[in-house]
């Protein structure tokens, strides 16, 4: 039983990096995570804003499969989701923009301005800045697995 | 005066990315010269573009390193040293002469012309709600620009998906079965 196991190990250890580095990664990629949606919800309040954030979500991801393998990250994000979620976030913008038709004209701030330094305030811009932010980590998630699928593709 | 100091150990490091042999220690010297953007950023008091860069030049580095190490690319030195000279050193020196004339009209360093970014600076909060003006800029007077940019990301990940796809999924699908 204790051969198996080792056996396991070292078979899931070959896929990603030392035991340190992963050890590290569990500690802090939620962290990372949790920072990027965090810039994103206060885009309209502090610095950040939905680009920022939606790197630093895409870097997480990226952390990810660097430390754990390919085929780790995934389980946690398939290549299809990537594809979908990217075009979900482009089509929650234009959805934004066309929105406020309704009240006369493209991207209109349409919902109430609020009361400024709260969370929920400034109308459509938190919701921009989401729809971007999910469009930016999508692609850019998507651009380093085609780059890295590539060198593997390459490889053999 | 910092600034300065910034520009300069940027300059180095960038002449040091040329010139270096090794490919990865080029690399690493051009991610030294976008962490000094992102601290000259922060020094002009523009955090947001200060952590989009610092953020951004992250991924670009990550992305180079992986394409870059183990792999043997041949670098090109022969030949044709007198034109690529004179080439560059007319261009240099064609580039100073309008430079000469053009950098006269522009304003101080430090002091733009604020003839429509006056107006948003006055009326920004109370129009938009936004206590970030550069949300407040960037999503609401300036929409336009912000979906160019999303158009322009979107269309260089279907480019980069469709153009580093050695085998086509029909292909990759008949190999399967």
């Amino acid at each position: 039983m204790p051969i198996k196991k080792m056996n396991r190990e070292k078979e899931s250890n070959n896929k990603g990096m030392t035991l340190i580095v992963k050890t590290i990664t569990r500690l802090t990629v939620g962290l990372i995570l949790l920072y990027g949606i965090y810039l994103v919800l206060h885009g309209h309040i502090s610095p950040g804003g939905g680009f920022a954030g939606g790197v630093i979500i895409a870097l997480s991801f990226i952390h990810l499969m660097l430390a754990f393998g390919k085929d780790f990250a995934f389980k946690k994000l398939s290549e299809t989701k990537t594809h979908i979620l990217e075009s979900i976030g482009a089509l929650l913008f234009l959805t934004i923009a066309l929105l406020g038709l309704s009240g006369g004209y493209f991207f209109l701030n349409f919902l109430s301005r609020g009361e400024p330094f709260k969370l929920f305030s400034a109308g459509t811009i938190p919701l921009c800045n989401i729809a971007i932010s999910i469009k930016v980590a999508a692609g850019l998630f998507a651009i380093f697995v085609a780059l890295v699928l590539f060198k593997g593709l390459r490889e053999e | 005066m910092e600034i300065n100091l910034l520009l300069l150990f940027m300059i180095f490091a960038a002449i040091v990315a040329v010139e270096i042999e090794d490919l990865l220690s080029s690399v690493i010297a051009m991610g030294a010269v976008g962490l000094g953007l992102s601290l000259a950023f922060l020094i002009l008091k523009a955090p947001d573009l200060a952590i989009t860069q610092l953020v951004v030049e992250i991924l670009c580095l990550i992305i180079l390193i992986r394409a870059t190490i183990n792999k043997d690319l041949p670098l090109v030195k022969d030949g044709r040293w007198l034109f690529n000279t004179t080439a560059t050193l007319t261009f240099v020196g064609l580039f100073l002469i309008f430079a000469y004339f053009a950098l006269k009209d522009l304003p101080q360093f430090g002091a733009p012309i604020m003839r429509v970014a006056k107006d948003y600076i006055a009326s920004g909060l109370e129009k938009t709600g936004a206590a970030n003006l550069v949300a407040s800029v960037v999503l609401d007077f300036r929409v336009y620009d912000t979906l160019g940019e999303a158009t322009v990301l979107f269309t260089a990940a279907i480019g980069v998906l469709a153009v580093i796809r050695k085998v086509g999924r029909i292909n990759a699908n008949k190999k399967n079965e």
